[in-house]
């Protein structure tokens, strides 16, 4: 998809939340000089086009006291990576999961997830409760819990 | 030194890391809508509705949330452009050495996050960079001014799909 004038307008205007009034599409429309209907119709092939990804509540989950961030990696053998990986990935509480490739001698490991919590005990808990209802007892893992951040760059579009 | 005021409106209040205590309407608002937003010309009165309370209460939540710093925005998430090249790499640095390394990694324009994590592999990064080529002369400039090798680990397949996470993780 190829964005227009109009599109990159639209993405400034929402790219930092949508006015918080009855009728946001119309307000952010008034601004760029498109009715409501077209601005409904934009964010939709927008989102179709897959570069929205979803509209929503962007929630700061550090902020309610999710601060605790394992990085759970996993030795799968690579005829079950995709398999296994697509299980994790569904999991509530799985944010991200990826392969990656081994590095040996040194990095064993091909299957990577991210899990939050409020809590380290209870993050643990729940990569415990994983490995048993997906039966991955015998596959090795390391829990690598997160630490400082020495950078962080928030990602905007433009 | 001036004291926050909550009237300035461009004021951004300070972000607090303690929990900020949810009640039972915002936990419900927050679990079932991070992953989609009613694309109807009332938004809010629609989630008013679902929820059965009235729009100026939801209006007034959100913005509340939104002052507090617990939701950054009500609004688009944006998939992760495609063009270019990146990777995630990781250095096992001695730990009185860890913040100097860090500082020299953070200051490559081509690292966009840089943390701590425990283990053996204790500094983690992600680099991006136009192509792979300038991605692989930018990795190789990083082993060369910290002295240090790095892991390459670039992503092959992504299996989740992320529509945010609930609150009862």
């Amino acid at each position: 998809m190829v964005l227009n004038k109009q599109d990159c307008q639209l993405i400034a205007q929402i790219q930092d939340g949508l006015p918080l009034t009855s009728r946001p599409y119309g307000e952010v429309g008034r601004r760029i000089g498109l009715s409501e209907d077209q601005v409904i119709h934009r964010v939709k092939a927008l989102q179709a086009a897959g570069i929205i990804k979803r509209m929503g509540v962007v929630v700061r989950h550090h902020e309610l006291g999710y601060t605790a961030n394992a990085m759970v990696v996993w030795d799968v053998p690579d005829h079950q990576v995709d398999e296994v990986g697509a299980r994790l990935g569904a999991r509530d509480c799985v944010t991200l999961c990826y392969r990656r490739p081994r590095r040996l001698p040194d990095w064993p490991y091909n299957l990577f997830c991210m899990i939050h919590g409020r809590r380290r005990e209870r993050v643990l808990e729940y990569i415990d409760q994983l490995v048993i209802t997906e039966q991955l007892g015998e596959v090795p893992r390391k829990v690598l819990f997160s630490g400082r951040r020495f950078k962080q760059r928030g990602a905007r579009y433009q | 030194m001036t004291a926050y005021s909550p009237l300035q409106p461009n004021h951004r209040p300070p972000r607090t890391h303690e929990k900020i205590p949810l009640n039972d309407l915002e936990k419900r608002l927050l679990n079932e809508y991070q992953k989609g937003l009613p694309l109807s010309p009332t938004p809010f009165q629609d989630i008013a509705e679902q929820l059965g309370t009235s729009e100026a209460l939801i209006l007034q939540i959100l913005q509340r949330l939104q002052d507090t710093g617990v939701i950054s925005r009500v609004g688009p998430v944006f998939k992760p452009r495609k063009i270019g090249a990146s990777t995630l790499a990781a250095m096992s640095i001695p730990a009185t050495e860890l913040v100097r390394v860090a500082k020299i990694v953070s200051d490559f324009p081509e690292v966009n996050h840089n943390y701590e994590r425990e283990d053996i592999y204790n500094l983690w990064f992600v680099v991006t960079a136009p192509d792979s080529e300038r991605l692989q002369a930018a990795l190789t400039k990083l082993e060369q001014r910290t002295g240090y090798p790095l892991l390459d680990l670039p992503m092959e397949r992504q299996y989740h799909i992320d529509l945010g996470f609930p609150l009862w993780c």
